[in-house]
């Protein structure tokens, strides 16, 4: 049995504890906003935060959640979400919108830990996450649009 | 999700003829407004007046996309040709995928289908139609309320005006008189000036749930008792299962079934990580095939053997071997390209329910009617027990409309065999090495130059597979011998050449191919595009004055052309270690032009700095969507320019994942500028013409910094070094 | 045959093990002595210029054994295993041909990453199986900001000159920089994925001690 947090629920899970994070929230819990791309660590799209940090969860096996607390894209925080939203949306963001899930919670850590980013500092969080529609400057511009809408 | 599924299967469009600054179309909507309204049981109160439309007593208009979404802004410039004419309130605009339905074809393609950039243009004339159709009947409702002429009512913002006394009726209001009126056979469309949504910048209606976790992938469906299954395909293209044990995959906890179908072994699981292990565990032997000595280095080889055979001539002005003989200079040039994936960020998938009396399928799809068939003749069902639900498309670029259907096709045969709901899941390693990419090419030209330094003659020899030759699309696509999609941007080259030759030698089949973002072009363009220009720099001329001068004739060229050269401030000087590379291509009716700002790092790297892009699509939906679609084009391909290679070895494909197929990432993103050609020409498509001329415009720059003409894709590591 | 060989050329490092191990404590101080003794040389006495003669040739030998056990550790500092978490910018290296990290992985101030790029959020603590999977371990990062410890592009003789500097290693003593060499988890977990470095991580430890304890001599390339 692992425990684990998801978006503030407890849940006791009986399933294989190298059974990668990402499984567990799509097929075991249903959480369907984060996404499967690559399964190897190298696209982001199923990037969610473990106690703070945007881990990859496609890699992840789900025993190094066990006592920890896991948020998805259908948790994130108002604070850290809101304006995120707010700027993808008044840039249009998304095209096929696949890895924007991903790209949204690896922008709240970066807005998190650096609230007034630059482009260089934009690239040092944003380029672990591919888009294959090609949106990233898009993404670039509504991270400075949600940086200043947070202030 | 309500959806319209007995619909009137009348011929649906006829023609259309100009009147004064509207179109005046003779439109025939099939007249199933009163049999929805008893079909469609939990909506009592809602008017429908045609399959596009249907207007809720609660004032939501929904508006019936019958194009698929996959980023290219179908679910919201759809709805806007639509709510345009309906003059809706665009804030109560919703969407919704089609089902399948004839009424749903696509009006060139003669079935439900998403592709060719052609979702806006194909549709601009019947959508209109269909939005001012309901907007008369609305009309006629209040009109009759009022019981005034409906001349003398007006519409605006979702709402019926009365001129005379200035009350008003919402649309709500009108449904339930609205659905009694007949449908009118012809209605006048607007003068574009009074345009009040179409050529807007209107936000997509699709970002909130793409961007919240909410919006339904295919991967995300979700159905009762729904297994997950991973198929074991053939390691070779071709191949075959000889025999397979199942017994380790079986024992792994979670595996449910594994069964043999057409295409593999399938191993379904009440998950994806048990089916994965399953999969591990499966011990198959396969009969190869004929293509299990398959090998890059070798096709290379016999590619360039077969360039050198006559071919089927795709083009043929003047006479290139009398010619031959004037020319100052002369050009050789090789050109290599390789195979190409499409990678979309999705993997594919299906999901697939198959039971005695019905067949319900969720897939993102490019093809629904294609699916629809197929999976009506594999499970042997009536069509009306036949089902296909559109999701939304985490990317298609062509991907998702294939001619054999297979990702449907294993779906609904793994369900068929187990006899319960089943998503088929594609591993990315799955997509990478499973084919249908776009095709490899070898093209060889010679060419020649006059006193003057233009262009006397032009031989150009393609080697190619195709993918319609033996297929339905046969008939659409090969004239004459030659697959136009193998010469297209070719054959079809604008630049004046008195002497030219195309010839097309088809290669051998195997390789699964299909199209990919920009087909034929993607790589045509490359050759033509870089290849002009050396011929420009032969000539010791400027390569934008160049191709002015050999786009005499063409108009639509010649403004893009000149927009991008003052856009990009070409011929003014750039800091030191930059260089600036032009191309221009006409596809999918549009004409696309960009100027590439790229630097050498450091040897063996690049840097594409900045790429201004000019569009002339013809006359405008949403400016923001052909904007996005174009810095999307600029990405993708600059990506194949970089990175983008499928080959093989021991008739392996050598890629794997985004590893080894990479995809340009933040960090290597250019800035890109677009600029639209204000233009009432012909209208042009968007998701695809900005592809084919990024790849040259790059290659063009390029060769200023380091005198290498680059003459094989992807760009290698010795191309990026300045020649001493 | 293979394994009879393997024993005898391990006793024979123990041997050279224990040597060295008592020849440790004075390791360090060893070069300044030398130089005063070799300072003093000029006004030296006929006997005390043999005895010098002798310590300057016991002296050369241990100095040459010094930089040939640091030439072989060198060996390994410079394999892709060790050498990709020392580069010379700020972007850690992957691969047996060392090249750039992918995705634009930054070192960050504390040697873990950047935002949405710490090492660990896709390097777990163990090795992920499957094809170019992330190799794994609990600590996973770079040499933090201040101390880089750049390997990347260094000859022997650089490399060597840094070891000995405390701003290069951030480390107090020599003794420290053999505690990360033998009991860093991370050092050792570099000798457990993919292509291993040309020593096993004993045989390494042993060449980074004897060059220490023979007077941690700086190659002269």
């Amino acid at each position: 049995m692992i425990n684990i947090k998801v978006n503030g629920k407890a849940y006791q899970l009986a399933v294989d504890p190298s059974t990668p994070i990402l499984w567990v929230l799509r097929d075991t819990l249903g959480l369907m906003g984060t996404k499967f791309g690559c399964g190897v660590a190298q696209c982001g799209a199923c990037t969610v935060h473990l106690d703070g940090e945007g881990i990859r969860s496609c890699i992840s096996p789900v025993s190094r959640a066990a006592g920890k607390e896991i948020t998805t894209i259908e948790g994130l925080d108002v604070k850290l979400g809101k304006p995120l939203e707010q700027a993808w949306i008044q840039e249009d963001v998304p095209q096929c919108g696949y890895c924007q899930s991903g790209q949204i919670m690896a922008a709240a850590i970066l807005l998190r830990d650096n609230p007034n980013p630059t482009d260089q500092d934009i690239d040092d969080g944003m380029s672990g996450n591919l888009c294959r529609c090609g949106t990233y400057q898009r993404i670039r511009k509504a991270i400075h649009v949600a940086a200043k809408l947070r202030t | 999700m309500k959806e319209i599924n007995h619909i009137n299967r009348r011929q649906f469009i006829k023609t259309g003829s100009a009147v004064g600054g509207g179109l005046l179309l003779s439109f025939y909507l099939p007249a199933f407004g009163k049999a929805i309204k008893t079909a469609v049981n939990n909506a009592p109160a809602s008017f429908i007046p045609n399959a596009f439309i249907r207007i809720g007593a609660d004032d939501i208009i929904t508006i019936i996309c019958n194009h698929s979404e996959m980023g290219q802004g179908a679910y919201t410039s759809v709805p806007m040709m639509v709510a345009e004419e309906l003059d809706a309130d665009w804030s109560k605009i919703r969407f919704e995928s089609a089902p399948v339905d004839p009424v749903y074809n696509h009006l060139g393609f003669g079935m439900q289908a998403t592709g060719g950039s052609s979702s806006t243009l194909s549709e601009y004339d019947r959508l209109r139609n269909a939005g001012a159709t309901a907007r008369a009947m609305l009309i006629a409702a209040a009109a009759q309320t009022w019981k005034v002429d409906p001349s003398a009512c007006k519409t605006e913002n979702g709402k019926v005006i009365n001129k005379v006394s200035g009350k008003s009726l919402l649309y709500s209001e009108l449904v339930e008189k609205a659905s009694l009126i007949n449908a009118p056979k012809l209605v006048q469309l607007k003068d574009p000036k009074d345009f009040n949504i179409i050529g807007k910048p209107i936000k997509r209606l699709d970002t909130p749930e793409k961007i919240n976790g909410t919006g339904i992938f295919g991967l995300d469906v979700k159905v009762a008792g729904l297994l997950t299954a991973l198929i074991a395909r053939p390691p070779v293209f071709g191949g075959k299962v000889k025999s397979f044990n199942a017994d380790k995959a079986k024992a792994i906890p979670g595996v449910k079934h594994v069964v043999e179908i057409e295409r593999g072994i399938a191993v379904v699981a009440d998950g994806f990580w048990p089916a994965k292990l399953g999969r591990e565990a499966l011990e198959i032997v396969w009969d190869e095939g004929a293509l299990k000595d398959l090998d890059s280095i070798t096709q290379r080889k016999q590619y360039a053997a077969l360039a050198k055979e006559p071919g089927v001539s795709a083009r043929k002005e003047g006479d290139v071997a009398a010619s031959m003989a004037g020319a100052v200079k002369k050009i050789d040039a090789t050109y290599e390209l390789p195979y190409l994936a499409h990678a979309p960020m999705e993997p594919l998938n299906c999901v697939a329910d198959v039971k005695v009396d019905s067949c319900e399928i969720w897939v993102g799809t490019q093809f629904q009617t294609m699916e629809f068939m197929n999976a009506v003749q594999i499970t042997g069902l009536k069509p009306e027990q036949v089902k296909v639900h559109t999701t939304l498309l985490g990317g298609g670029f062509g991907r998702r409309g294939v001619l054999d259907c297979h990702f449907v096709r294993e779906a609904v045969q793994v369900s068929k065999a187990i006899n319960a709901p089943v998503k088929v899941i594609w591993t990315r390693e799955d997509d990478i090495q499973g084919g249908y990419y776009r095709p490899a090419a070898h093209h060889v030209i010679n060419a020649g130059i006059d006193a003057s330094g233009m262009p006397l003659f032009w031989q150009q020899q393609i080697v190619c597979q195709s993918f319609a030759v033996g297929t339905v699309m046969e008939a659409m696509m090969v004239k004459d011998g030659v697959d136009s999609t193998a010469v297209e941007g070719a054959a079809d080259m604008a630049y004046n050449v008195p002497n030219l030759k195309v010839n097309w030698n088809m290669a051998p089949g195997g390789v699964p191919t299909l199209w990919w973002r920009s087909v034929g072009h993607s790589g045509n363009a490359f050759v033509t595009e870089t290849f002009i220009d050396a011929l420009a720099h032969a000539a010791g001329k400027d390569p934008y004055q160049y191709r002015l001068a050999l786009l005499e004739k063409h108009l639509r060229h010649k403004r893009v052309l000149v927009m991008a050269a003052e856009k990009s401030n070409w011929g003014k000087p750039l800091p030191a270690g930059r260089a600036r590379g032009i191309a221009i291509h006409e596809s999918f009716g549009s004409y696309v032009a960009h100027v590439a700002e790229v630097s050498i790092p450091k040897p063996g790297t690049i840097k594409v700095h900045k790429v201004v892009s000019v569009i002339d699509c013809g006359p405008v939906v949403n400016p923001e969507t052909i904007r996005a679609q174009i810095e999307g084009c600029v990405v993708f391909g600059l990506t194949a320019a970089l990175y983008g290679e499928i080959s093989f070895e021991k008739g392996r494909v050598k890629q794997r994942n985004f590893y080894d197929y990479k995809i340009l990432r933040m960090n290597e993103m250019p800035q890109v500028e677009v600029h639209i050609v204000p233009s009432t020409e012909k209208m042009g498509g968007v998701g695809e013409p900005g592809v084919p001329p990024v790849a040259p415009a790059v290659a063009n720059a390029l060769f200023l910094l380091t005198g290498r003409r680059i003459r094989k894709l992807p760009f290698a590591k010795e191309d990026l070094v300045k020649k001493v | 045959m293979q394994k009879i060989k393997t024993s005898r050329h391990r006793q024979l490092k123990i041997v050279v093990y224990l040597a060295m191990s008592l020849a440790f404590l004075s390791a360090l101080a060893m070069p300044f002595e030398n130089d005063k003794r070799v300072n003093t040389g000029n006004t030296a006495a006929v006997a005390e210029v043999k005895i010098i003669d002798e310590a300057t040739m016991e002296r050369d030998q241990l100095a040459e054994e010094s930089k040939a056990a640091f030439n072989e550790a060198y060996t390994v500092f410079m394999h892709p295993r060790c050498l990709n978490c020392h580069p010379s910018g700020d972007i850690p290296l992957q691969g047996d041909d060392s090249r750039l990290h992918t995705m634009n992985v930054k070192r960050g101030p504390d040697g873990k990453g950047l935002y949405a790029m710490k090492c660990k959020n896709c390097h777990q603590d163990t090795h992920v199986p499957g094809n170019n999977m992330p190799p794994g371990h609990f600590n996973w990062h770079l040499p933090p900001a201040k101390t880089k410890m750049v390997f990347e592009g260094k000859s022997p003789r650089q490399l060597a000159t840094s070891f000995k500097d405390p701003k290069f290693t951030g480390f107090k003593s020599m003794d420290e920089f053999i505690k990360h060499v033998e009991e860093d988890t991370l050092v050792k977990n570099s000798f457990t994925y993919g292509t291993r470095p040309p020593l096993s991580h004993p045989d390494f430890v042993v060449k980074v001690k004897e060059w220490i304890a023979k007077g941690a001599a700086i190659p002269d390339k």
